[in-house]
């Protein structure tokens, strides 16, 4: 194959170079533009990436017509309307830094919200800081971005996934005093392998007489499960520990249902509200699930999630899942920053770095304190609960809610250390 | 014991399907010298339009059985509108030219029919869970299968008995061993290769969309798995060697043993354990297990 003659034949287009146009404009009118990140394609779209796009899409209409729910009556960023550049994430990291590039340097934007994939946050977060642009991580889930680094121009408005092992095997323990061993099926990326590094941890600290019977780590978008069940069923175990997420849980639980397993074993998904209502049939009544943060089923009642719930439904057919919660967070945590620093009387970067550091605000999730890396990591408690089918909607029963300091290292302390030492409660 | 046992019949599970989605992949490379990456795609819209008609079917409340023949025809429907257009409209132009071109030439298709399914289908996925559980189940020792995991292998083993009798019993299947082996000598003797191409694209393209049809019971059906599947189907028909059938039936076999026996045993070669059984068929048989000998022409 003559590829050099190949290469030939390629010419690569440059996009069109934006041409400015002129406008009446004050500064005060002019829009805020917004990079938004999230799966278009691929298995993350459905259950994670399309809801937040919905939801961001919502939001930024309710935000510019000025009907969100106090404190955030304000339209659009004190005043200024925003506008929405969407992009999808499916691609990888690498693909990704160049996308960021793209945003920033191309397109413009003032802000990027984005990433569901811890992956492509680890590309991004230093990429961010390279070109002084604040972006907001709204849903990827790994502890390393604040705990093997520091960023001046990344925030997280959104809980890391150390408190989904943390909660997820305290409701365990306490739903199961006795039990004792537990298999686990994982994806075998940063995710799902801290998930897990975290959830036996965790179980380690709290009873250390519970045995692993069995790891499983396939591929991430594996598909088939066949050798995975077998073995989980050979394993005897009492419980399935399982991060899995996407098209990846919805096929493992098409096809470990037939088979019997959730017979046998309790299942806990610490990442499974999304997909409550895809699965009717499919979830076992029973199932311990779990959101990340009191998200989606779980959020509490108040005038912004019932605002939240309501703007959603108007444009999808269900309400709100916990990605959509999550880009709710980053979009008023973003607001929050921006109106205190135009309050100050400065709307510059490092004017709205500073007044996001350490700041505390309402979501539809109830209060965001970002307390963590140095005031760019959000906290907040969490729920878990269990699953129970009525008349073919999937619904969440003996819901126990449980506080930040039980379920979030305190800052200064990486998760790992935090668990290993006992998740002795820090001060909030 | 137990285990052994588990392994084998997980193995062959795994082996079946792996055989039906590398099957068309082979025979396409055989016959016409193309590696056609816009197979994912062709497997991706036959998942898409199984779960759509056979969705359809079940909602209307028509006899559940009849769904599996309507994934077939749907697969079938795929092979007969998609192959068609695809070789008529673009291949037969390319006939000819640098396999490195026409690589390239079924990338693009791939990428156009991802954004095809998305545009037709969107990105929420479609579950025909139904057809999965329907047929109860089998056990062995303390193992639960479900009979529709017998399905897949009997579907594996007759389309391969199918396949290796036209090619060797037909006057049709001779005539495309004759292209296979020399396509300019047979359209010197008589043979129409165009229209062994056109039929050979055909069934691949029909093929594939099967693959992806028997398999929608079993996955979530959304956008982005023709990719996953592509790369899988990639390896077992180099490891069987380009365009052999036999030998994409042997490849489909190792490395769906080797990979269960991975999960049952050593869990964290999984993902490494398919490149492995790659890695070393490719060293001791650079060109595939089955890659006939080339004849040097001067």
């Amino acid at each position: 194959m003559r590829v050099a003659n190949f290469l030939k034949s390629f010419a690569f287009l440059l996009a069109a170079i934006p041409v400015a146009v002129p406008t009446l404009a004050t500064a005060d009118e002019k829009p805020i533009r917004i990079g938004l990140v999230t799966f278009l394609s691929g298995p993350a779209a459905g259950p994670f990436g399309v809801p937040a796009k919905v939801a961001a899409e919502a939001i930024v209409d309710s935000l510019n017509a000025g009907k969100v729910p106090a404190p955030y009556a304000t339209k659009g960023f004190g005043g200024r309307p925003l506008e929405l550049v969407v992009i999808d994430e499916a691609g990888g990291g690498t693909k990704q830094v160049s996308e960021f590039r793209n945003l920033v340097e191309r397109q413009d934007v003032d802000f990027v919200i984005g990433y569901i994939g811890s992956g492509d946050c680890l590309a991004v977060a230093p990429v961010a800081d390279e070109l002084k642009k604040i972006t907001i991580l709204f849903d990827c889930g790994t502890p390393r971005v604040f705990e093997d680094a520091s960023y001046k121009y990344v925030f997280r408005t959104r809980p890391h996934a150390t408190m989904d092992a943390v909660a997820g095997a305290l409701y365990l323990l306490e739903s199961r005093p006795g039990m004792k061993n537990y298999g686990g099926i994982n994806q075998n990326y940063a995710y799902g392998q801290d998930s897990w590094a975290d959830f036996t941890a965790v179980m380690e600290t709290l009873k250390p007489e519970v045995t692993v019977t069995t790891s499983q780590m396939p591929k991430f978008g594996a598909g088939q499960y066949g050798p995975e069940i077998s073995t989980l069923l050979q394993s005897n175990s009492e419980v399935i520990h399982s991060s899995l997420w996407g098209g990846d849980l919805e096929a493992f639980m098409l096809q470990a249902k037939p088979r019997d397993l959730f017979a046998r074993s309790q299942l806990i998904l610490v990442a499974g509200e999304p997909y409550l209502h895809r699965l009717p049939g499919n979830i076992p009544d029973g199932t311990i699930i779990g959101a990340r943060g009191p998200s989606g089923v779980y959020a509490p009642k108040s005038p912004l999630n019932d605002w939240l719930r309501t703007i959603y439904k108007e444009r999808g057919e269900t309400y709100p899942n916990y990605p959509a919660y999550s880009v709710a967070q980053a979009f008023l945590g973003l607001k929050t920053a921006y109106e205190k620093a135009k309050a100050g009387g400065k709307t510059e970067t490092d004017d709205i770095i500073k007044a996001f550091e350490f700041e505390t605000f309402d979501s539809p999730s109830g209060k965001v304190m970002m307390k963590l890396g140095k005031g760019h990591q959000a906290v907040t408690g969490t729920a878990y609960g269990q699953t129970r089918e009525v008349n073919g909607v999937v619904t969440v029963v003996n819901v126990k809610y449980y506080p930040v300091e039980r379920v979030q290292p305190p800052e200064g302390m990486k998760s790992v250390d935090w668990i290993k030492a006992g998740m002795k409660p820090g001060k909030w | 014991m137990a285990q052994l046992l588990a392994v084998l019949i997980d193995g062959l599970i795994y082996s079946s399907w792996l055989f039906i989605i590398a099957v068309g992949l082979t025979l396409i490379y055989g016959v016409m010298k193309i590696l056609n990456i816009a197979h994912g795609s062709l497997y991706a819209l036959g998942a898409y339009s199984a779960a759509s008609l056979a969705g359809y079917w079940l909602k209307q409340g028509y006899p559940p059985m009849g769904s599996y023949a309507v994934m077939v025809v749907a697969a079938i429907l795929v092979g007969l509108i998609a192959g068609p257009i695809i070789e008529r409209g673009l291949l037969r132009f390319m006939y000819g030219k640098d396999e490195i071109v026409l690589v390239l030439v079924t990338y693009a298709v791939f990428l156009i029919l991802e954004d095809a399914v998305k545009l037709i289908w969107g990105v929420d996925p479609y579950f025909i869970a139904q057809p999965y559980g329907m047929l109860g189940n089998f056990s062995i020792g303390d193992l639960t299968y479900p009979n529709y995991n017998l399905v897949l292998f009997g579907a594996a083993v007759l389309i391969g008995v199918v396949l290796a009798w036209v090619l060797t019993k037909t006057r049709q299947g001779k005539m495309l061993l004759a292209v296979i082996h020399d396509r300019e000598m047979s359209g010197a003797m008589g043979i129409n290769v165009g229209k062994v191409y056109f039929i050979t694209f055909t069934v691949g393209a029909m093929l594939g969309a099967l693959g992806g049809a028997l398999t929608a019971p079993m996955i979530s059906v959304q956008p982005g798995i023709g990719a996953e599947t592509i790369v899988l189907a990639f390896a077992v028909v180099v490891i069987g060697g380009l365009g052999s059938l036999p030998g994409a039936a042997l490849a489909a076999i190792l490395v769906g043993i080797v990979r269960a026996a991975a999960v049952h045993y050593r869990p964290e070669l999984d993902l490494f354990s398919i490149y492995l059984v790659m890695a070393v068929v490719l060293i001791v048989r650079p060109k595939g297990l089955f890659s006939a000998q080339e004849a040097r022409k001067i």
